[in-house]
């Protein structure tokens, strides 16, 4: 039983690593996201392992459902100018910033595991009743202690797809020509399009005086026609 | 039982390949699976430490074991979502502006 838990942790972490490698050292970008998904999928299982069922199922059904399938529409949208080509702009400049990020933490994570080798595990995985880390249990914390961040977070994706929806639409006519621009410029929207007593009524239909005006009951029918055509030419 | 310092190593090791993949590689789409395998090794170190003090903290209303960092994984989970949402959205911008995914070339603000 320990051996196979043994086993599992080995096999699934060698996976994320290669699954990792393949996201950075891949030139194909569906070839990263495939290693992407590698990664995923076992550190689900590695969750699994930490009795986190919850987080593992959120694992798959967030990143490898929805992240890493958005991830591959865009790629398929922008089509074969998803993939760069290699040419040798700032090179060394890039080598040398990652290669003394890549060396630097490599060589803190020998350093803590060399002091670390011989001493007994300062952090004993304890035993865990069996509700830990499933769905009722989580649950209960995220309704009860951390029932605020959990309403924030709504509110992060709400404006999160707006933003989205905003960035991506894009503005009209940004990748036109200057004279397609104004052409598109100079077309009258007809909902802004003022009426000649539009300023007047959206002053006065509040008030008094509005009823004092006899005759601009005609004129109310008048605009209302009017914005009903400018409606239906929209 | 796996101690809990092979997690920490492993979460270590995977946020290095991706912090250098962040810093090496030009396909922005690329740099953002970099920064999804960093957040990766994030959670994990989160779960594992969790897994490792089970002890319940001064001031919570959760009578069982503690789940502090798998709350946090979680919330983490939701962010990131919203962040490929926008940051994929700013990829499709970018691509339409100047026709290319490359980070180098996003440099309208230059000079």
């Amino acid at each position: 039983m320990i051996l196979l838990g043994q086993i599992f942790f080995y096999i699934s972490a060698l996976l994320a690593v290669g699954g990792a490698g393949a996201v950075v050292l891949s030139k194909n970008p569906i070839r990263a996201a495939m290693g992407l998904l590698l990664l995923i999928l076992s550190i689900a299982g590695l969750f699994a392992s930490l009795h986190a069922q919850f987080l593992a199922a959120v694992q798959l059904i967030v990143y490898a459902g929805a992240i890493v399938v958005l991830f591959l529409f865009v790629i398929m949208l922008l089509g074969p100018s998803a993939s760069t080509p290699a040419d040798g702009r700032g090179a060394i400049v890039r080598t040398i910033g990652g290669g003394l990020f890549g060396l630097t933490g490599l060589l803190t994570i020998a350093a803590a595991v060399r002091a670390s080798m011989g001493t007994p595990s300062g952090y004993p995985v304890g035993t865990v009743d069996g509700a830990y880390g499933g769905i009722d249990a989580f649950g209960a914390v995220l309704f009860s202690d951390a029932i605020i961040p959990f309403e924030l977070s709504s509110a992060l994706l709400m404006v999160a797809v707006v933003g989205a929806i905003g960035v991506a639409r894009g503005r009209q006519g940004v990748g036109l020509t200057k004279n397609e621009r104004e052409s598109v410029a100079s077309v009258p929207e007809p909902s802004m399009s003022p009426t000649p007593h539009s300023g007047l009524y959206s002053h006065e239909s509040h008030g008094s005086q509005a009823l004092v005006d006899a005759p601009a009951h005609g004129d109310y029918a008048d605009h209302a026609a009017t914005a009903g055509a400018s409606k239906g030419h929209a | 039982m796996i101690p809990g310092e092979h997690y920490i190593a492993l979460s270590a090791i995977i946020f290095v390949i991706g912090g250098v993949g962040f810093l090496v590689r030009r396909n922005v789409l690329v740099t953002l699976m970099s920064i999804e395998v960093m957040l990766n090794a994030a959670n994990l170190a989160l779960v594992a430490f969790n897994r490792s003090h089970l002890a319940r903290g001064a001031g919570q209303i959760y009578a069982g074991q503690n789940h502090t960092g798998q709350v946090f994984t979680f919330f983490i989970i939701a962010a990131e979502a919203a962040e490929v949402a926008v940051g994929l959205a700013i990829v499709l911008s970018l691509y339409r502006l100047r026709r290319t995914v490359r980070s180098d070339e996003a440099d309208l603000l230059k000079n």
